[in-house]
């Protein structure tokens, strides 16, 4: 179909301009209510703290990848990002309308599209691979017809031959021709942004490349901006422009790939860097680089978050939260070693450390 | 919307490969299931007998003879002997088919339409609205059915009418429980997620993609009932709270031979043979569509 990328038209529905960050993502909150426990006076209220107040921006035609353990925040930012889940609070900025004021949630849903991690829960399975990536256009308005002239031309353009996937059923397909499949009726609304949630994590590794490529070229014939969540390091450092960091529901860390990977300032971050497998046998790691579980979101520990398990602490940390800020050019953390005035004690950093700091 | 490709809309196509879908797969499946099919052929002879009951009948159902009271088995003119008022047994058991079966599977249907429609508003919906339908459908639901059916033709009256709304009512709060708990785990899938996040509204994904998921189980359930709705409505019947004689049903008529069981030992039990054959086979067929729609894809 399209073996050249092409260089695109600037799209119409810009808005803002290249400058204008395709998504403003400001205090965004939500909890989830467990059930109540004591009666009367002593009764409580508990909440898993699953995102508490994340803000971030996604700069247009960029891949943003979120990294974190398993159970923080990331994949419940993703659903809120999408609306599946209502926030409690907090504000999404679309090229810089409102959603809700400037922006309807129909409108904003056409121009953000996610990818599931299940590519086979993601795909119903009474409905065949073309009827699945037809749905979405048929509600907005497009005819059937039309719309599935354009599954077939997606189909094709995620490497699936329309003419022998087209009428089949998702229990027919791969791992990887379903994640392809998802993908196509992702593309099918012609979306600006697509959340990627894990989107390669359940692929076997030569399976997972392919899709990573495929990727990187839609997003170039498509002028797409990707949100990509992966708990494979290795993965976000090869797709990222810009990296976000998530630790029990906050953001600790955001800057370019290269520079954080590179030059961590979040002890959290240094710690899932260091937890990366070394291909080089020289570079192996002696120690375990976080230990134990990370703390309890229903009551998280004072302070900075990560006190507990942080190798840098110190006794500031458990009493002051550390401020989000711009430590260095297009870098910001969440940390007090890095704040001016914290009252953290830099005299005290181990010495191999100064010289990063 | 059209503005990315429009040159790919002209690409020449190929013809589409189909599969077969989910619906002809669970007929083939089901047609390599000798028992199920066994118990299909049953049901289907058992329908065509009471479709064409006035032809099949060698002798007038209602024909009372008090010379011919309580013949054995094989008695010439009565193959399947008479009963306590001499009418001949064999006509009574074909022409009571059509009332039986009726009263087996008019109330299950009735039932299946509400009920599913109950619970899969309440299943999709969650939240505060489904634990209020759902706990008044408890609340039926806590009562043995056999003590409801019951209950209700006694406070509605005698009558089939009465008697087919209070096994409708039975059965409802049983359908929507099954109906709740499979659109509950439908809902929460990742493919009703992809779907909201196309915009679609509420109505249109229960219709394109809940329904299809879930109408399933919901009817192997339902087939299930088939059998209790007919021992519930002969139980009704025997009672006296069902079909009214001389109509012949085979509940009623298990009812009024029970005091030739030991004249006539065979002949009195030929009814609960019928009843027997009728409702085991539902339950084949359901367990037959059951596996047939649970084999893992």
């Amino acid at each position: 179909m399209n073996p050249t990328p092409q260089v695109l038209p600037k799209d119409r529905r810009d808005l803002g301009g290249p400058r204008q960050p395709l998504l403003i993502v400001r205090d965004l909150k939500k909890h989830f209510p467990l059930k109540k426990t004591g009666f009367g006076l002593r009764r409580e209220r508990l909440a898993v703290r699953a995102v508490d107040g994340v803000s971030f921006e996604i700069l247009k035609g960029e891949t943003l990848g979120v990294v974190g353990e398993s159970g923080c925040g990331k994949s419940t930012t993703a659903r809120l990002l999408m609306q599946l889940t209502a926030q409690d609070s907090g504000e999404l900025v679309f090229d810089g309308q409102a959603l809700g004021a400037g922006l309807s949630l129909r409108e904003y849903r056409r121009q953000t599209q996610m990818v599931f991690q299940d590519s086979y829960s993601s795909l119903n399975p009474r409905m065949t691979i073309e009827d699945s990536i037809a749905f979405g256009p048929t509600v907005h308005g497009v005819s059937r017809r039309e719309a599935l002239a354009r599954a077939h031309d997606l189909l094709a353009r995620v490497g699936l031959e329309p003419a022998r996937f087209a009428g089949r059923y998702p229990h027919e397909l791969s791992g990887g021709q379903r994640q392809r499949v998802n993908i196509a009726r992702a593309l099918a609304l012609e979306p600006r942004l697509i959340i990627l949630d894990e989107s390669v994590s359940a692929l076997d590794k030569s399976v997972e490349a392919q899709v990573l490529n495929l990727l990187q070229d839609l997003k170039q014939d498509f002028g797409l901006t990707y949100l990509f969540i992966s708990h494979d390091l290795g993965v976000v450092r090869y797709v990222s422009d810009r990296v976000l960091v998530m630790y029990l529901g906050e953001v600790v860390e955001v800057g370019e790939a290269e520079a954080l990977f590179e030059r961590p300032l979040h002890p959290y971050t240094e710690a899932l860097l260091r937890s990366m497998p070394s291909t080089d046998p020289l570079k192996r790691t002696e120690q375990a680089p976080l230990a134990g579980d990370p703390p309890n979101p229903i009551d998280p520990p004072s302070g900075c978050r990560f006190h507990t398990r942080c190798a840098y602490a110190q006794p500031v940390c458990a009493e002051r939260a550390p401020r989000f800020h711009e430590a260095l050019p297009g870098h910001a953390v969440a940390c007090l070693r890095h704040e001016p005035e914290s009252g953290y004690d830099r005299r005290l950093i181990p010495v191999q450390e100064v010289a990063h700091v | 919307m059209t503005a990315m490709h429009p040159e790919t809309i002209s690409v020449e196509r190929a013809p589409v490969q189909r599969s077969r879908g989910h619906a002809a797969n669970v007929l083939r499946r089901l047609l390599r299931n000798p028992v199920a099919m066994i118990a299909a052929t049953v049901i289907l002879l058992l329908i065509l007998m009471a479709v064409f009951a006035p032809w099949l009948m060698p002798q007038d159902p209602f024909a009372t003879s008090m010379l011919k009271r309580l013949k054995p088995i094989g008695t010439e003119g009565l193959p399947l002997g008479s009963d306590e008022l001499g009418r001949d047994l064999l006509s009574r058991l074909i022409l009571g088919a059509r009332l039986s079966l009726f009263m087996g599977i008019a109330p299950v249907i009735i039932a299946f339409v509400i009920g599913s429609a109950i619970g899969i508003f309440a299943g999709y919906v969650g939240g505060w609205a489904n634990s209020l339908i759902m706990r008044c459908i408890d609340v039926l639901y806590a009562f043995p059915s056999v003590l409801l059916a019951i209950a209700l033709s006694g406070a509605l009256g005698a009558g089939i009418v009465n008697a087919l709304v209070s096994l409708t009512v039975v059965f409802i709060p049983q359908i929507a429980r099954i109906a709740e708990s499979v659109t509950t785990g439908v809902r929460r899938s990742d493919y009703v997620d992809a779907a909201r996040a196309s915009g679609a509204s509420a109505l249109l994904i229960v219709r394109r993609h809940v329904l299809g998921n879930v109408i399933g189980p919901i009817f192997v359930y339902a087939t299930g009932l088939i059998s209790v709705s007919m021992i519930l409505a002969s139980g009704l019947s025997f009672l006296g709270l069902g079909v009214k004689p001389p109509e012949p049903e085979w509940g009623l008529m298990l009812n009024t031979l029970r005091t030739a069981i030991y004249t006539q030992p065979w002949v009195a039990a030929l009814p609960g043979v019928m009843i027997f054959i009728t409702s085991v086979s539902f339950n084949m067929l359901a367990d037959g569509l059951r596996s047939a729609m649970e084999v893992k894809q």
